[in-house]
């Protein structure tokens, strides 16, 4: 019986225990809802929960867990002639069981023992697959009973119910915590791994980055510099460019939108706008490649400056277009939430409406787009694509835009594509420029936060 | 045409019918004992000096008429209580004398209103320096999230009413000191004006609205978020107001009308069905309508 119909009679059994829950206790009740601690259907969850989860999460252990289960079984029975003494060897040996098992003999002469320990192997699986519904539909039909036991009149069904729902979120919310603690962790272990063969201060403060370690030790042109300090103000230059496009547009689209649109201009530009925020950031990646990159650099030419093919400029750019629906949308929603009475105020005291923007509505907006013109910054520190296509993979320690650098994104894409040895710093430094952009986009986030919280009450 | 409507004042006359029928059909009421008439009654017009005339004036909202064809004076140096039942106008109307129903996309003035003698609805005319001259008090504080100094300091920056730094101290202390503000926030005045208590934050706003020393203060219910007590404040403060200003008030209570007014005008469904002197209006009214609001009958 597959997983699948086993689900869906779970779901039917939880469906049947409900009605009876409902049913038992409204005849326990004679009909009169008055009697009841709970509404009817709160019982009917009860029942429902108790048939349904029990049952569910011995499903979920058994499909996640039976496979591990019965391997080891199976190597406790084999000869110990045959058990190899290193963990890579074994788990071979345990795919060639298996693959004897599912019937695909591998080459070669089979050992007999393996022969054996594949029959072994397909019997117990055989056998999981038959206890497994029995169990569960026992497990799913004895939950209903006990839950048609426990209800009465008097049974307090809704908070019992409620506490159900309540750890049900807090599950899911320690779901999005635990993934992000598993990331960083993971991305630090590696970090120390890495700064166990490159110092720390190399690494922070070090003007050269060329991350190229020799193979062979007759190779050539492998220095092995990782200071990253390069890819910090290239990643700070592009982002500086990025929001000097983004803020004023943004925020100037905002007010339009919030302070003199109509509701129906509103209506169809805002969504508009935020198109650009779904565009995916490969098609502006070749937009400012083919597009962007070469107009700067005809434009520069004819002003008689010296550009690069690919320049920090082009890629800031456009990636300045790419987040301004992170400042307009939450400026506009932010410019939005401030009362009409406080604009009312000032145009009464004869300020203009110019004057109430800038004196009144912006200073009250302030920490909604704070928290805009933050995120759209974390949003440009941590893109890659257009980086890779417009602005170059060269690590290069300039001020000057019209050059071609590199951001920390970018190299940890190039750094862990291609054949890489996992143990060599080349790769481990991917993991500790992984660290410093989250430990930089945490502290901007940080920031936000504070700004938000401080001024939140500002008006009310 | 049921009885209730014709109970009272002997036969309603078929233009009464016919403005009782839409009645109707619009929102039902407690009891109806006449319509509004076509001419205000009382003394709509003043021989003494006059701040504010208004003559024939008419507000829509898009096809929605609020206000008919209403007339009044408004007397130097005094406060006029505008009364009435919720939706009558009389907020409407208030709004009409410093422009700010023009900030409502759809709503459109006729007739003619001046300002010791200028129409303020001529094409020519700026809103920006008549609300300057006309201050507005609103339902509800909405002190600026500033502090309260910047509050008070707000107008005489945007129009430029001092010359220095101290100048711009004082002026902001006199405005205080005439809300009746100044002896509770003086040690405080960086403090946030929206950390103030309700009634504070209401003669805040009146402190604001004075420090550009307008020559009419319009208020739109000031009280009807606050207190008793800080009411009482309120009403002391505006009775103060009346030597150096013009005041409108714009009221639900009619003890607050007949304590702070010197003048009332009686709204009813967008008419101004009578106006005289405050007295007169609260111990003799001339119009049923106005008899019967007064007398709580309806409201």
């Amino acid at each position: 019986m597959s997983v699948t119909l086993l689900f869906i009679l779970l779901s039917i059994l939880s469906l049947v225990a409900y009605w009876l829950g409902r049913r038992t206790v409204l005849v326990m009740a004679a009909g009169n809802h008055r009697r009841l601690h709970s509404l009817p259907r709160h019982y009917g969850y009860y029942v429902a929960m108790l048939t349904m989860l029990p049952a569910l999460l011995l499903l979920v252990l058994w499909v996640s867990l039976d496979q591990t289960f019965i391997t080891k079984l199976v190597v406790a029975e084999l000869p110990p002639a045959l058990v190899p003494d290193s963990g890579a060897r074994l788990s071979l040996l345990v795919n060639d069981i298996r693959n004897l098992a599912a019937g695909n003999p591998g080459s070669g002469a089979v050992d007999p023992a393996l022969q054996a320990a594949a029959a072994h192997y397909r019997r117990l699986t055989q056998i999981s697959h038959l206890l497994l519904p029995a169990a569960v539909l026992l497990l799913a039909v004895s939950g209903t009973a006990l839950g048609l036991k426990l209800i009465h009149p008097d049974h307090r069904a809704r908070p019992a119910v409620e506490r159900v729902i309540r750890w049900g979120l807090i599950l899911s919310a320690s779901l999005a915590i635990l993934t992000t603690l598993g990331i960083v962790l993971s991305v630090l272990f590696e970090a120390l791994r890495f700064f166990h063969q490159v110092p720390l201060a190399d690494f922070l403060f070090g003007l050269e980055w060329s991350p190229q370690i020799a193979i062979r030790a007759d190779q050539v042109g492998s220095s092995g510099a990782f200071g990253v300090v390069p890819l910090f103000t290239g990643t700070l230059m592009i982002a500086a460019i990025a929001l000097l496009v983004a803020v004023p547009v943004g925020l100037l689209s905002a007010i339009y939108l919030g302070e003199f649109a109509s509701r129906r201009m509103r209506a169809w530009v805002k969504p508009l706008l935020e198109i650009l925020a779904g565009v995916p950031t490969v098609v502006y990646g070749f937009f400012a490649a083919l597009v962007v990159a070469p107009l700067v650099r005809a434009a520069g030419e004819a002003l008689g400056l010296e550009v690069s093919s690919e320049s920090a400029l082009a890629a800031g750019l456009v990636m300045g277009i790419m987040i301004i629906p992170f400042v307009s949308s939450l400026s506009d929603d932010v410019i939005n939430a401030v009362p009409n009475a406080l604009r009312d105020g000032s145009l009464a005291m004869g300020a203009t409406r110019a004057e109430t923007i800038l004196r009144v509505v912006l200073p009250a907006a302030l920490p909604g787009i704070v928290g805009g013109v933050l995120l759209a910054a974390s949003r440009a520190i941590g893109e890659t694509m257009i980086v890779v296509m417009a602005a170059g993979v060269g690590a290069r320690l300039t001020a000057n835009p019209l050059e071609s650098v590199t951001t920390i994104t970018v190299q940890i894409v190039t750094l862990l594509v291609g054949d890489q040895e996992f143990d060599s710093p080349k790769t481990l430094a991917a993991f500790a420029l992984g660290l410093l952009l989250f430990v930089a986009t945490l502290l901007l986030n940080v920031l936000a936060l504070y700004v938000v919280r401080k001024y939140r009450e500002a008006y009310e | 045409m049921t009885a209730s409507l014709t109970t009272g004042q002997g036969p309603a006359t078929d233009e009464q019918a016919a403005f009782m029928a839409a009645l109707d059909a619009s929102a039902p009421r407690k009891e109806e004992p006449a319509a509004a008439p076509e001419k205000t009654v009382g003394v709509p017009f003043l021989e003494k000096k006059v701040t504010l005339s208004a003559r024939h004036v008419n507000v829509f909202y898009g096809a929605k008429q609020a206000i008919f064809d209403v007339s009044i004076d408004i007397g130097k140096h005094e406060v006029t209580a505008f009364i009435g039942p919720s939706g009558c106008g009389k907020s409407t109307f208030l709004r009409c004398f410093n422009r700010m129903n023009d900030t409502i996309d759809d709503c459109r003035v006729e007739g003619e209103i001046r300002l010791d003698g200028e129409e303020i609805y001529a094409p020519e005319v700026d809103v920006v320096p008549l609300r300057a001259r006309v201050g507005m008090v609103f339902q509800k504080p909405n002190p600026f999230p500033k502090s309260i100094y910047e509050n008070v300091a707000y107008g005489p920056r945007l129009h430029g009413l001092f010359s220095s730094r101290g100048e711009l101290d004082d002026l902001v202390e006199h405005s205080l000191r005439r809300a009746g503000l100044w002896e509770e926030v003086k040690d405080r005045l960086d403090a946030p004006g929206t950390g103030l208590s309700g009634g504070q934050q209401q003669r805040l706003c009146i402190a604001r609205a004075i420090a550009i020393q307008p020559e009419v203060i319009l208020m739109d219910e000031p009280c009807s978020a606050l207190d008793p007590i800080a009411t009482a404040k309120v009403e002391e403060l505006i009775d103060e107001l009346r030597r150096k200003y013009t005041i409108i008030i714009v009221t639900h209570s009619m003890q607050q009308a007949a304590r702070v007014s010197q003048r009332t005008a009686y709204f009813h469904l967008g008419r101004l069905v009578e106006v005289d002197r405050t007295d007169k209006i609260f111990t003799n009214p001339a119009h049923e309508l106005t008899e019967a609001y007064i007398t709580g009958r309806f409201g």
